[in-house]
């Protein structure tokens, strides 16, 4: 059901019935390796390329996903997913594998929050039973096609952020046990004029913004109405100046009730300058660490806002600015666990 | 041109513009520098080392010393980028393992490397001098404007 201009309230309460998440040999060494069902200890999983390596983080978070499920595989309507690679190829391929329905999306790394909320209306549309939603990337995959290769010795500035490897996905239900996702605002491309593709946070934080304020207009609450608000991957730079923005537009937001999945998953020692990135980054953060939040009853209600720049090398080269993109979903914990 | 670049923005771009960048975590230029100055030097201290070798134990003079000093340079960077070492002495040191000749060894190796799951010819050969590329090519062209307007000077200019 549509609310204000551009935020969705599911009446049908869709339930994330079980998460999968799978992490690379950086993110095991990382601040929650918790959060990852499954974590490789090669970066190649025994595959030829990056990309292959890609394709199968994602089948096995879907696999473990069902697996942890009262369902199978069969009876799973939708899978609607993204990636960061060039025609989305790793997504689309493991769909191959996974051999359900599929949808494939692109919003940067904010396609998680894109996959979910669209599978929640969805559900709340009665348009389907099961759909699993997720998103992936991987380091050096996503490396060598917006910057350089892998190996080579360039400096990256300390506003550079490090792409996670990783997929997650979660397993979403109309009926069921589990913390129920209640609405959703879609986001507007803001475009702030930046262009250095090596600080995507400063790029982000304004469209992170205007979706959290549009957010909380139109669901007409305020902002303690939520006990986190986790961001995607703004890093440093990009959370400083979004609490800030919000500060400018008298959004009175406690400096620890506003968290960020790229500064989660890492540890302060780890070289990954101004914290992790990647679409992987809210999937797995939000699946496999700040579900359990709502789960054992840490937080009751979060917002969860994946941002995104839909940029590309060419259109870096060609020096156009930075659009980018933001999409708030609210999870809350199930009547089960209230 | 960083400022006519400024003005083409909407005022709002421009207002977030500083807004943002006084956030932002800025590049530590002098840190840099130094780091540079030391890693670079000693990348060339060890080309030294190599050459009074060739010298001493071999039948090089100074003239001809340099090809076997940047060949056994670039093979010890290629073994280094193989490794993975290379990119995190680059992440440490900037210009200083960029600018001498093992910078450019590493900016062929990497791509080489990068590239070889789309196989030999199209992935490698074709992507290899990718980033070197436009070393190569305004390398050689500064070279050429260079010594016309040496031959220029000596021809006519009484050099």
């Amino acid at each position: 059901m549509l609310v204000g201009h551009r935020t969705w309230i599911f009446n049908q309460k869709p339930v994330i019935i079980s998460t999968g998440t799978v992490g690379g040999p950086f993110e095991a060494k990382g601040k929650i390796p918790e959060a990852f069902h499954i974590l490789h200890d090669d970066m190649w999983l025994k595959q030829a390329s990056f990309e292959k390596a890609q394709q199968m983080m994602m089948e096995e978070a879907c696999q473990y996903a069902i697996k942890n499920s009262p369902i199978q595989k069969e009876q799973v309507t939708f899978f609607i997913s993204g990636d960061l690679i060039n025609q989305i190829t790793p997504t689309s391929f493991a769909a191959k594998t996974i051999g359900v329905p599929y949808f494939g999306l692109f919003n940067a790394c904010a396609t998680s929050m894109e996959s979910l909320a669209l599978s929640a209306l969805i559900l709340n549309s009665n348009g389907a039973e099961y759909i699993l939603s997720g998103s992936s990337s991987h380091n050096a995959a996503t490396e060598r096609q917006f910057r350089y290769p892998t190996e080579y010795g360039g400096q990256k500035p300390p506003t550079a952020q490090w792409t996670v490897t990783g997929a997650g996905c979660c397993l979403l239900a109309k009926k069921g046990t589990g913390p129920i996702v209640t609405s959703a605002t879609i986001g507007k491309v803001v475009d702030m004029g930046m262009t250095d593709p090596f600080n995507m946070g400063g790029a982000m934080a304004p469209a992170a913004v205007d979706t959290i304020i549009a957010h909380l207009r139109e669901r007409n609450v305020d902002i303690s109405y939520y006990d986190l608000i986790i961001t995607g991957d703004l890093g440093h730079i990009g959370r400083e100046v979004s609490l800030d923005l919000l500060h400018d537009n008298g959004i009175e937001i406690k400096e620890d009730q506003f968290v960020d999945c790229g500064l989660s998953i890492y540890r302060e020692d780890q070289p990954v300058l101004a914290g992790g990135s990647g679409s992987a980054c809210s999937a797995v953060g939000i699946y496999g660490h700040f579900i359990n939040l709502l789960k054992n009853g840490e937080a009751k209600r979060i917002l969860v806002v994946a941002t995104g720049a839909l940029h590309s090398p060419l259109s870096v080269q060609q020096k156009s600015s930075i659009p980018c993109i933001a999409h708030a979903v609210s999870i809350e914990a199930g009547s089960d666990a209230l | 041109m960083a400022d006519k670049k400024k003005k083409n923005l909407p005022p709002a771009a421009q207002k977030y513009k500083a807004f943002q960048q006084k956030r932002e975590t800025k590049r530590p230029i002098l840190k840099n520098c130094v780091k540079a100055f030391f890693v670079g030097g000693f990348i060339c201290l060890i080309g030294q080392f190599i050459s009074t070798f060739y010298i001493y134990f071999f039948d090089f003079t100074e003239q001809t010393v340099g090809n076997p000093t940047t060949a056994t340079l670039i093979f010890i960077t290629m073994i280094l980028t193989g490794f993975g070492i290379y990119d995190r002495i680059g992440q440490f040191a900037g210009a200083g393992s960029a600018v001498p000749v093992t910078g450019f060894g590493n900016s062929v190796i990497s791509a080489a490397i990068e590239h070889r799951t789309e196989g030999f010819v199209l992935g490698v050969g074709g992507n290899m001098f990718k980033l070197a590329g436009s070393v190569i090519l305004f390398g050689v062209f500064s070279a050429f404007v260079v010594s016309i307007i040496k031959t220029i000077l000596i021809q006519w200019g009484g050099l």
